[in-house]
């Protein structure tokens, strides 16, 4: 089995922002090739890995999904060879000044990568009012260091703009990058896949890693849509205890993946996941969430006549910025708790997935 | 025309007193269960919780009606343990936040007696007692060594009562509705087919519903609801114009809410019934609010879609207060509307 | 055209009440499409062409309904309050006028604000239709109306209340008009209740099941007095959206507009749109998803009873739709 490491940093290293997940979808596709049976593009692009279950067809299937996409920013105009921008997905303006990104310009004869930064601009250029207070996004300035005229050439408004932030191992095996929201999940369930390889399961498995979620889950509903699963899990990062972050929304880092339960989660898969993950001792956290999860799964539980749905959480630190935290363990044992789990559905199992027992 | 009496009030009441918070709805779905049991053709719970019942009709040809009402209710979810049973929680479905504090409540299954506490007033400064007590200041506590867990959800604390032509009761939004379709089942016009779907989680954004219109694929649908009655003085004495509706002059048949215009063939259908039967009803003054009809209208390639609503004073509060009299007109009208159905009801464009 | 545009905008008829937009719209596409139909929500869909080879099932829509106000009660002394119906900027009501869709006139005006500094609020300002009671006001509770203003051609500009999205129903028609030959089966929707979240859209996308759609709207534009940084301006051509509030645009389908105008030599302008979405939205979001974008007309004031457009982006965008859909599509 190849490692996980260089491929998360992979992952992390590659751009595909919402709408724009072309480059890490290939890497993905490239490990999860020798991994799936079938695997192909929905038409909005997430991908679709099929591995085919053993329990004669018609066969129930389960899709995992994880969400490619990463936010970013995008070029809305050139001013003077500096570049204004929105941004693509949640991104609070406050933890960018200063940081370095990656502008895909597309305006040359071919695509080029370029590196800047993020300028905040000296207050007597900036309206008066703002005094020392943060700088909205609209004013902040993207500087590539290149010519006016050359800027001009190269860039159109459109073109995306990533974190150029670096994967980085901490101690305690903790990584840090851009993206890890949601590509630790992606990780999750590629070592779910790989998991399954030497086990024997009797449902068909949909693995899925799909488009724009950050920006409406747009990804979710359509491929639950169109692979219209008995079942549904959806991995995505969750908000670790951390510096700012302590209170019941949160879970500790390292201390493994949490269920979440709530109006998105169908009781019975939850307390079918926890069951397993009791059985096999792996660590995991409760996470409560009384209205929306906030994932794909908010997407797939109401597609066609519903599906029943569930969230693993991966304890992510720093959400949203380019520096997110995660601790390997916490994807190790995502995913295998993941294959544990699929490995042991019986082909009846749905009639297991009722309400008020 | 069977009417609402006794047995539909005692329902009612058992029905308003039961636990269902929005995605955890099991006690209620076992009540209506257990109630349309041998009434219908067909029922199941699907994927989300919903239960969805099928009445068939006399005749192969005739139009499939969908009439949704929603089973949940606004509550509370304990979020985290403080420790000696007391608990934070959130709100699940709109709520004021201003209307918790010193409240009773009933905690999870078992419907574990708690309360909803507030800093005494002597320990509170003038200034303090000027501002709203935000949710992270209260706490739910049901006493050291009570068995609750987190996930578990709460509801405010109220029996039903009927008060002279009044009902008074938590979660008249939407438990009305959910018996009024319970007799329509039992009652149900034999002109069309009747696809009945008790809904989970309306308050939590129409999510049951829009998955049942998705597997009824109906070709009209009718949203029995309850609908906040703000007929209160103004406070200045000019004239109220934000009633929304008016308690006394019976069902409120919706035009437009935020989330739905009503397909004026079937609002002019139910106004001509309510005109011929002489049963009152009121229209719902346009505006906010919404209704499962928000979900079903957009299901598939379109479902015409109408609400039809109890008014009820005190929505989403403890205690919300409906006339008898409005839930019986409202009974009648939809019964006598959907007894009146023929395809010719969708023939024109809308 | 511009009689088009006119006869168009002079219309009445807000979210969930477009049956008089419908017929106006129905009686110049009769003649042009193989196939017109009705769907539950009020979709007019027009069929053109059937599939080939080399051909798609493509959906264009372009919004007929427009923003108004609804009648919510009736003062004793015969004002109407109201509420809006979409994205209203109670800036713009202030000694406005409207029509109702029975007809009726009438004038807005507002209660004594405490500071005239400040745009009223919605629930500030009423309707008066000359009524002097209750009892003899014209207007019932749930009636909907238009903002009243007359088409203004300005030679090189238009300006009326709903060019948004009007305009691009003129669009439509015309490409429909133009239209020699199409490998493609195309569904041209001229859908409902947009301005009130895509609703139209939504029930009619599930319903045609479109292999690519593309919707027709307008967008704002960066280029009046101290306004927003936003790149598009009149006059510059069709705008190709990227991204606006509620979707990324397909990049394909970017690809596929930005190619087809420069064949056609059709200048054309980037859209990147900060406030706002279209159809676009739910086309995109249909059943197993389907790649999408949207064809914008730059156009000012949006939203207000003065929307203006340059008629050179309109006829430029005719020319744009029609040469988009003559032709094979490979994404």
């Amino acid at each position: 089995m190849p490692e996980l490491l260089p491929f998360l940093k992979d992952l992390l290293s590659a751009p595909g922002l919402s709408g724009y997940e072309n480059p890490v979808a290939s890497i993905i596709e490239a490990r999860w090739k020798p991994l799936v049976h079938e695997l192909s593009r929905s038409n909005v692009g997430s991908l679709h890995g099929l591995r085919q279950g053993r329990a004669p067809a018609p066969r129930p299937s389960i899709m995992i999904a994880t969400h490619m996409d990463a936010i970013g920013l995008m070029v809305t105009g050139v001013i003077d060879g500096f570049l204004r921008v929105t941004s693509v997905g949640g991104v609070d303006a406050r933890v960018l000044p200063g940081q370095l990104v990656t502008v895909y310009a597309t305006g040359g004869t071919e695509p080029k990568s370029l590196s800047a930064v993020i300028a905040q601009p000296p207050a007597r250029l900036l309206p008066p009012g703002l005094g020392d207070g943060p700088v909205p996004m609209e004013y902040l300035l993207v500087d590539t260091g290149l010519p006016a005229r050359k800027v001009t050439d190269l860039v159109r408004t459109g073109d995306i703009v990533s974190y150029a932030s670096t994967p980085v191992e901490l101690a305690g095996e903790v990584i840090c990058g851009h993206t890890l929201d949601n590509r630790s999940s992606v990780a999750a369930l590629t070592i779910c896949l790989e998991e399954l390889q030497t086990r024997q399961h009797a449902w068909d498995v949909w693995a899925v890693a799909t488009v724009q979620e950050e920006t409406g889950l747009t990804g979710g509903y359509t491929s639950a849509y169109q692979l219209h699963p008995s079942l549904a899990i959806v991995v995505d990062v969750t908000f670790a205890k951390g510096p700012g972050a302590s209170d019941w929304q949160t879970s500790p880092m390292g201390k493994g993946p949490t269920l979440c339960m709530g109006p998105n989660i169908h009781p019975a898969l939850y307390e079918g996941i926890k069951q397993v993950a009791d059985r096999l001792e792996i660590p995991y956290g409760l996470e409560y969430a009384p209205r929306h999860t906030g994932t794909d799964a908010f997407a797939a539980q109401v597609v066609a006549e519903g599906i029943p749905s569930m969230v693993l959480g991966i304890p992510l630190r720093y959400m949203h910025t380019p520096v997110e935290l995660v601790a390997i363990k916490d994807i190790q044992r995502a995913g295998r708790l993941m294959a544990e789990f699929i490995a042991g559905l019986a082909p009846d199992y749905m009639d297991k997935i009722v309400w008020d027992k | 025309m069977p009417t609402l009496g006794n047995t539909q009030l005692k329902l009612l009441e058992k029905l308003c007193n039961a636990m269902a918070v929005s995605g955890d709805e099991g006690e209620v779905r076992t009540i209506v269960l257990d109630e349309i049991k041998g009434v219908v053709d067909d029922v199941k719970v699907d994927a989300l919780g919903n239960v969805l019942a099928v009445k068939k009709g006399r005749s192969a040809g005739c139009l499939r009606v969908m009439l949704s009402a929603h089973m949940d209710e606004v509550g509370f979810m304990l979020v985290a343990e403080d420790g000696d049973g007391i608990f934070r929680f959130e709100m699940v479905g709109g709520m004021d936040v201003r209307q918790l504090v010193g409240k009773p409540v009933w905690v999870g299954k078992g419907h574990l007696p708690g309360v909803i506490g507030a800093r005494p007033i002597h320990l509170t400064t003038p200034e303090e007692r000027k501002k709203t007590i935000p949710l992270d200041a209260l706490r739910i506590d049901i006493g050291p060594g009570a068995k609750a867990k987190l996930g578990d959800r709460a509801v405010f604390a109220t029996r039903f009562q009927h008060n002279g032509p009044s009902l008074v009761a938590k979660a008249l939004d939407n438990r009305l509705g959910v018996t009024t379709l319970i007799e329509m089942l039992k009652n149900a016009p034999t002109n069309i087919e009747l696809l009945a779907a008790f809904t989970v989680q309306e308050e939590n954004g129409l999510r049951g519903a829009k998955v049942a219109a998705h597997a009824f694929d109906p070709d009209l649908a009718i949203a029995m609801d309850s609908t906040p009655a703000n007929d209160l003085p103004a406070w200045g004495g000019e004239e109220n114009v934000a009633y929304n509706t008016i308690l006394g002059l019976g069902p409120a048949i919706y035009v437009a809410d935020s989330s739905t215009f009503s397909d004026p063939r079937l609002v002019r259908h139910f106004l001509a019934v309510s005109e011929a039967e002489k049963i009152p009803c009121q229209l719902r003054q346009p505006g906010g609010g919404g209704t499962d009809a928000g979900a079903i209208h957009k299901g598939r390639a379109g479902i015409p879609s109408l609400s039809v609503s109890v008014p009820h004073r005190y929505s989403h509060t403890a205690a919300s207060i409906a006339r008898l009299d409005d839930w019986r007109h409202t009974y009648n009208l939809v019964h006598a509307a959907l007894s009146r159905i023929t395809p010719n009801l969708l023939a024109g464009e809308r | 055209m511009k009689q088009l545009i006119q006869k168009l905008t002079e219309t009445f008829s807000p979210s969930g009440y477009e049956s008089a937009i419908r017929e106006v719209i129905r009686a110049e596409i009769e003649p042009l499409a193989d196939e017109i139909r009705v769907d539950a929500l009020g979709n007019l869909i027009a069929r053109k062409g059937t599939i080939s080879s080399t051909g798609r099932r493509i959906m264009l829509a372009a919004h007929m309904d427009e923003i108004g106000l609804i009648a919510t009660h009736i003062e004793e002394t015969g004002f109407i309050r109201f509420a809006g119906i979409g994205g209203i900027r109670p800036l713009a009501l202030t000694g406005g006028r409207v029509r109702f869709v029975s007809g009726v006139p009438g004038v807005i005006g507002t209660d004594r604000l405490p500071d005239l500094a400040t745009a009223p609020t919605l629930e500030q300002c009423y309707i008066d239709v000359g009524a002097t009671s209750r009892k003899d006001c014209p207007v019932k509770i749930g009636e909907v109306c238009g903002f009243e203003r007359p088409f203004l051609d300005m030679g090189k500009r238009l300006v009326a209340k709903s060019m948004d999205d009007r305009i691009a129903c003129a669009v439509m028609i015309e490409a429909l008009r133009d239209l020699k030959h199409t490998p493609h089966e195309l569904y041209f929707v001229f859908t409902t209740q947009e301005e009130v979240g895509v609703r139209g859209a939504t029930t009619s996308a599930f319903g045609i099941d479109p292999e690519i759609g593309l919707a027709v709207d307008v967008t704002g534009t960066g280029d009046t007095p101290r306004g927003s940084k936003m790149e598009v301006a009149l006059g510059k051509g069709p705008a190709v959206k990227v991204k606006d509030s509620g979707m990324l645009a397909d990049p394909r389908i970017v690809q596929w507009m930005e190619r087809t105008a420069e064949k056609a030599k059709i200048p054309c302008q980037r859209e990147i749109l900060e406030g706002g979405s279209t159809d676009a939205r739910a086309i995109q979001l249909t059943r197993g998803g389907v790649p999408a974008g949207c064809l914008s007309i730059p156009s000012r004031y949006i939203h207000t009873p003065s929307e203006m457009v340059d008629y050179d982006d309109v006829l430029q965008s005719v020319r744009l739709l029609t040469a988009l859909v003559s032709n094979p599509v490979k994404l």
